[in-house]
């Protein structure tokens, strides 16, 4: 072999071995990340914290307010985002392709996009909490996440939509269907898997959000559970922050542990929606 | 081909069976629906659609009004030409660069971290790996995009830092470095991807020109797939700095709550967002002065990230017309 081969071969292994390092550097912080994570929380694993209310002490300190809080919350801001975001998939996609406003309408959700979230805090502390009068709520706090979450639900939608092949469209026109017939009839049905991803990505954003939740005012020391979407209440994440925040090394154990939880959740989450989405491809290639 | 078939019959199908009515009546009800409740959902629809604008105005009306309030008690003068920031204390300063400089050191650290690292993973998934590796990695990198930043604060702050302070004896305990470098870590799986979709619109034809005329494939990296790429990935970056400038609960946790104008990355500092969080977590009466600072921060903050955002779309329809 060439001797200028073979250098350019020794060359191109070892650019090949420093880019697959470079990608396996992040992969395995996340894996010590993981695995410090996980011998922290041990001390404070049981079902007494997952029962348990915030205390002064660490060891007695509990989740359950927290946790009850962040699922009233992603329950309240799916609710809110997903008809919104659906709803403004369906006008940018089907009824008002090319037209001006349209236009205008998507390059502004891709800004949004970019807005970081503590924009969104602000943005809830004056409108939802002041103006409002919804006070520094659950539903306050829901529909902050809801704006926040919007735009991940739009643009996961119109691309779900965007698979459906105009054939179908145009089939279903022919057979004289107006065209909300078109859109409910075969557009959305054809698209639901698509568009349960995009609330899936919704939710696991929503469920880790803290920033927002802070400046809109969630409560970090909370000994009731929310009693109705006026209520105040608290979030994992702010309790976790809460925990991080305090300067004995006791808390330090309960933050991991309550960190095990949101990922945990996230990890249900996000398996039972991937479940749900390939049972429904299954149905909608017509093996029922 | 068939397949698309197959699912245009199967799917109005389930619909027309859930409303209980069988087949011949849904005809019947599309003849009947009128015209006005297809004008109804239109505009419904429409509503939904422009709620995105009234949140934009929304943001910029509520940034600006209680910016506007804010600068009729404070001069323009002092927030832009002072170099300290300490409107809790008895004196107080509104020099916005000691939250500025925090926020563009911890910003600098991950870039650092994250240009090198994501640009040689998206090289590496686009051009060097096998298609199966491909298809396992990708996924692995976006995993990592979905860990909740709370989650990296807490390590940076447990795991980075005390490590950190065995190689550097006078690492405070809150500083810019450990954020810094673990943002970079989370903002690396953004990069790569979309770094990776900029390399994977360079045209097949430009790197086989360079494979025919004997370039090696490194050669064929460096000299022509990343250079036609530059404007993605140009616009990656940008899209990772604004991201950067904006991400709050790293720098929150693990960089400190004191606002300094240092380029020092190892004393505690504060970044802009930190700072709304800091007036987030205390009880500030609305319509005060300390009230108001948030929303004055969050302007400075606003407008950085969405002058990045605005230049990252702009480098992207270049390259968009490129490919």
């Amino acid at each position: 072999m060439h001797p200028e081969t073979r250098t350019r071969r020794r060359n191109e292994r070892l650019f090949r071995l420093l880019c697959l390092s470079c990608l396996f550097l992040p992969l395995a912080m996340l894996v010590w990340l993981l695995g410090d994570l996980v011998v922290k929380a041990m001390p404070r694993l049981h079902m007494d914290f997952l029962s348990g209310y915030p205390s002064r002490r660490a060891t007695d300190a509990g989740v359950l307010p927290g946790m009850i809080g962040s699922l009233y919350l992603i329950f309240l801001t799916v609710s809110l985002a997903m008809p919104i975001g659906v709803g403004a998939a369906i006008y940018l996609e089907e009824f008002g392709r090319r037209s001006r406003l349209a236009h205008l309408i998507e390059v502004n959700i891709a800004n949004l996009a970019g807005v970081p979230s503590i924009i969104y805090g602000l943005l809830g502390l004056e409108i939802f909490v002041r103006v409002l009068g919804l006070g520094r709520s659950l539903l306050a706090g829901a529909a902050t996440l809801a704006l926040l979450v919007l735009p991940v639900i739009i643009m996961a939608t119109r691309e779900a939509l965007r698979t459906v092949p105009d054939s179908l469209r145009e089939a279903a026109v022919g057979l004289g269907a107006t065209p909300w017939q078109v859109v409910r009839q075969v557009v959305l049905p054809q698209s639901m898997p698509g568009i349960m991803t995009g609330c899936i990505l919704a939710v696991s954003r929503a469920i880790g959000e803290t920033a927002p939740l802070v400046v809109i005012g969630a409560l970090t020391f909370i000994t009731f559970l929310p009693d109705g979407v006026l209520a105040p209440f608290t979030a994992l994440p702010i309790q976790i922050f809460n925990w991080i925040s305090r300067p004995q090394a006791a808390f330090a154990h309960n933050a991991a542990a309550g960190i095990v939880v949101l990922m945990g959740t996230l990890l249900l989450l996000n398996a039972t929606a991937i479940y749900l989405r390939g049972r429904m491809e299954r149905i909608q290639k017509g093996t029922h | 081909m068939s397949d698309t078939l197959l699912s245009a019959t199967a799917a109005p199908g389930p619909t027309t069976g859930a409303s209980g009515t069988g087949r011949k009546p849904a005809f019947r009800r599309a003849a009947r629906a009128t015209p006005i409740g297809e004008r109804f959902v239109a505009a419904v629809l429409f509503a939904c659609g422009a709620l995105s604008i009234f949140t934009t105005l929304g943001i910029l009306g509520v940034l600006g009004y209680e910016t506007a309030a804010f600068f009729s008690e404070v001069s323009i003068v002092d927030f832009l030409g002072d170099t300290e920031w300490t409107p809790l204390f008895a004196e107080k300063r509104f020099g916005i660069w000691a939250l500025v400089s925090g926020t563009v050191l911890t910003s600098l650290i991950a870039m650092a971290v994250a240009l090198p690292f994501g640009l040689l993973s998206a090289v590496y998934l686009s051009e060097l790996a096998p298609s199966h590796a491909r298809r396992i990695l990708k996924p692995l990198m976006e995993l990592l995009a979905g860990v909740p930043t709370i989650v990296y604060g807490f390590f940076a702050l447990t795991v980075v830092t005390p490590l950190l302070q065995r190689v550097i004896p006078d690492l405070a305990g809150f500083n810019a470095l450990s954020a810094g470098l673990v943002m970079g870590v989370m903002i690396i799986p953004m990069i790569a991807s979309l770094s990776e979709d900029a390399i994977h619109a360079v045209p097949r034809a430009l790197r086989e020109a360079a494979w025919g005329l004997g370039a090696s494939s490194l050669s064929t990296i460096f000299g022509v797939v990343l250079p036609a790429a530059r404007s993605g990935i140009a616009a990656a970056t940008t899209l990772a700095v604004s991201r950067a400038i904006g991400e709050t609960m790293i720098v929150a946790i693990a960089a400190g709550q004191q606002p300094q104008f240092t380029s020092d990355p190892r004393v505690p500092v504060e970044t802009m967002t930190a700072y709304i969080v800091q007036i987030g977590m205390g009880d500030v009466p609305t319509g005060t002065l300390e009230y108001r600072t948030i929303f004055a921060v969050g302007t400075m903050l606003f407008l950085m990230t969405f002058a990045m955002n605005v230049f990252a779309q702009r480098l992207a329809r270049k390259y968009r017309r490129l490919g």
